[in-house]
């Protein structure tokens, strides 16, 4: 049996997802940070279930990316049963997409999540009421808490063995009487099943001039068209508005009606936090707010990762000499062992010490739902860059990873915007980045230079952002961004998070690091790194540094972090101070920064954006990279 | 009175009147609850022309300037 999570965004779908997944899908708060599907099979009374976490929608009138690949998918027709989740404590809100899943005729259950936090808000909802307008059950649930899951899948699952639909729910007579004459043409055509939809569905599609079904039938069936534009203008004259304005309303009506008869309204609980606004988006306050929290952030990083680095490092400058003792150093053997150690000795102490407290902050500040805040913050900002705030998110995700961010452009509406982001997070310095800057520049420089590099980084992006936009001269559509309530963060749901995307460095980056040690100390066993070296000398003369740095360059093509740890073994010391110059270390960072995406950034902005454009974005960021270390080189 | 969204002040309630912009806009404010005749207060305005912070059947929404201007409100 094939279950579907279907609700509008951040209403808890992937929570739900986790309970019974284990933490797959990452959850945050803010609107549409599912944008892919995820899949997972579990066990229940005996039967295998798959269960899908679609990315969130208002509405099935989709928009951008992510929300038309739930359409899609739900549209495929392989779901046995569709979970609406909703987020209880803006019920009225959520019926309208409820509705609109109701005309698809499928067995149905509604999951009304968080409802802790709606009874905190003084909603109290008629459960059996609701279940009854609808004609599909209903279970109340706290995902976060793992309250009603059980009930839900097993209900769920009774739902889907009696193939059990809802009602449709009628709207206004006038309206509804040019809906069913204009499903019966749609019958009559047999468009409905080209479709493998419900002909009233269709045909409120029609009316509400979704583009999707609109193209798509426009080549194939003129004589339908006209009966369409017919019936919208009947709508028009009659309510003085367009008739998807008409539709949309007549669906508001009802879920306002329905809401009102489900509801009691008492007195709503206020507790601190929803005095945090006043302070977080308060027109002053909040910049320095967002300051200083970035202040304290950075600070965070640099003390637990320093602390960390510092003895572990230590202790592996130990490990080398002993080893020394025991294998002839001019041997094969020795090679590889010191290889592997130093790949293991870099993931431990060089790269984990940063990330670790990075990603667990970057959780809570999720969780807590300050994202969609520093948006609304900085709108005005983006504008200037020819963005809008949304583009913030993408952003900031960036500096996790820019896989991610680049998936997060999708809630970008406009496909310029959506290239204009994925250029520029792609030059956001990402974790892996983040522990050159840390482990290079703050640990053998000073803070304050990491800190000027982060500043330099955002207003170089600032500047390709004008750039960009210039070249590409269109007005974006403007921000319509959900702000949702904070919540306190959980903190195993933190911890889960954080693991997730430690996971990624563990199992994929640290064997290649290991891997790549290993391939660099074959090369300069074999003298060959020595031929890569001189083919790189023209662009390490250029920049000031010292020749080994050549073969390490490719090595960070493949993931960011290799560049600086290659770099370590082929200076032949951890104490690069000894070797390498404060001017030559920072403009090897710089480079590094800026210069061509990792590998794994390629492929999906290869996917997303096109190849012509990934192509120029490397260029792009190549250049820049060479301008800015020579730079560096002359200057710092 | 009628006027638009973004010449609004903070804390004031306003009725929705009607939205001027084009199929896109009127879909994406409706799925957020914004609607001709729906109830609109403004809490918070940025500033340098920001975005303004709506509050439409308790739930909140940001709305940049541009999105603002195209919503015809009328101040109760």
């Amino acid at each position: 049996m094939k279950i579907a999570l279907m609700g509008q965004p951040n209403s808890g779908k992937s929570t739900v997802f986790n309970d019974v997944a284990g933490y797959k899908a990452i959850t945050s708060n803010f609107p549409g940070k599912t944008v892919k599907y995820t899949l997972t099979k579990f066990n229940l009374l005996g039967q295998t279930i798959e269960l899908v976490d679609l990315p969130g929608t208002y509405s099935l009138t989709s928009f951008d990316l992510a929300e038309l690949e739930a359409r899609k998918y739900l549209l495929k027709g392989n779901v046995d049963v569709v979970i609406n989740v909703i987020d209880a404590s803006l019920l009225s809100r959520s019926l309208e997409l409820t509705l609109q899943l109701l005309e698809l005729k499928l067995p149905m259950v509604i999951c009304l999540n968080m409802i802790d936090e709606a009874e905190r808000k003084g909603i109290g909802i008629d459960i059996e009421k609701l279940s009854k307008v609808f004609g599909v059950p209903v279970v109340p649930a706290v995902a976060i808490k793992g309250k009603g899951i059980k009930e839900l899948f097993s209900t769920a699952y009774k739902v889907g063995e009696k193939k059990k639909i809802g009602k449709t729910i009628s709207f206004s007579k006038d309206v509804e009487d040019v809906i069913t004459q204009l499903s019966i043409q749609i019958k009559k055509k047999q468009i409905d099943q080209e479709f493998n939809v419900p002909e009233r569905f269709l045909a409120l599609k029609y009316l509400e001039n979704d583009s999707y079904f609109m193209e798509n039938y426009e080549k194939k069936n003129n004589n339908l068209f006209k009966e369409i534009v017919h019936f919208q203008n009947i709508l028009k004259e009659t309510h003085g508005r367009q008739s998807d304005v008409v539709i949309s309303s007549e669906r508001h009506h009802l879920s306002m009606n329905i809401y009102e008869s489900v509801v009691s309204l008492t007195r709503p609980h206020i507790g601190l936090i929803d005095y945090l606004d006043n302070i977080l988006m308060h027109p002053f306050l909040g910049y320095i707010s967002l300051g200083l929290i970035f202040y304290l952030f950075f600070n965070l990083i640099f003390g637990v990762g320093k602390m960390v680095e510092e003895p572990l490092l230590d202790y592996f400058y130990r490990l080398i000499p002993l080893l020394e003792k025991s294998i002839n150093p001019s041997t094969l053997s020795f090679s590889i062992i010191s290889g592997i150690i130093q790949g293991l000795a870099g993931g431990i102490a060089i790269v984990l010490p940063y990330l670790f407290p990075f990603l667990f902050g970057l959780a809570i500040l999720e969780d807590l739902g300050y994202l969609p805040r520093i948006a609304f913050l900085l709108d005005a900002f983006l504008h200037k860059i020819g963005l809008h705030g949304k583009a913030i998110i993408p952003f900031i995700l960036g500096y996790g990873c820019t896989v991610p961010a680049i998936m997060a452009t999708r809630i970008l509406e406009s496909e310029r915007d959506r290239f204009i982001s994925s250029v520029l997070a792609t030059m956001i310095p990402c974790a892996a980045r983040m522990t050159i800057i840390f482990a290079l520049v703050a640990f053998y420089i000073s803070p304050q230079a990491a800190l000027a590099i982060y500043i330099l980084n955002i207003i170089v992006i600032a500047l390709s952002g004008k750039i960009l936009s210039r070249l590409l001269p269109e007005i974006t559509p403007g921000m319509i961004l959900e702000i949702p309530a904070y919540h306190t963060p959980s903190i195993k749901v933190v911890l889960a998070k954080t693991w997730l995307r430690m996971k990624e460095f563990i199992f994929v980056a640290w064997p290649l690091l290991i891997v790549g040690s290993t391939i660099l100390s074959l090369l300069q066993y074999y003298k060959t790194d020595m031929l890569i070296n001189n083919l790189f000398s023209p662009l390490t003369s250029l920049l000031g540094l010292p020749l080994v740095v050549g073969t390490t360059l490719i090595f960070g093509v493949l993931r960011k972090e290799l560049s600086m740890l290659m770099l370590i073994q082929a200076i032949g010391t951890s104490n690069v101070a000894a070797v390498m110059s404060t001017t030559q270390i920072m403009t090897f960072t710089i480079f590094v920064i800026f210069y061509v995406p990792c590998i794994a950034t390629i492929a999906v902005l290869w996917k997303e954006i096109g190849s012509k454009r990934t192509l120029f974005t490397i260029a792009f960021t190549s250049i820049l990279a060479i301008i800015l270390a020579t730079i560096t080189r002359f200057v710092y | 009175m009628t006027i638009t969204l973004d010449s609004i002040g903070e804390n004031q309630k306003v009725k929705v009147v009607s939205i001027s912009g084009g199929w896109g806009i009127r879909q994406r404010l409706g799925c957020l609850g914004i609607h001709p005749g729906d109830i609109i207060t403004v809490k918070r305005s940025a500033i340098m022309r920001g975005p303004i912070l709506i509050s439409v059947h308790g739930n909140q929404v940001a709305l940049g300037r541009g999105v603002a201007r195209k919503i015809i409100v009328e101040v109760e």
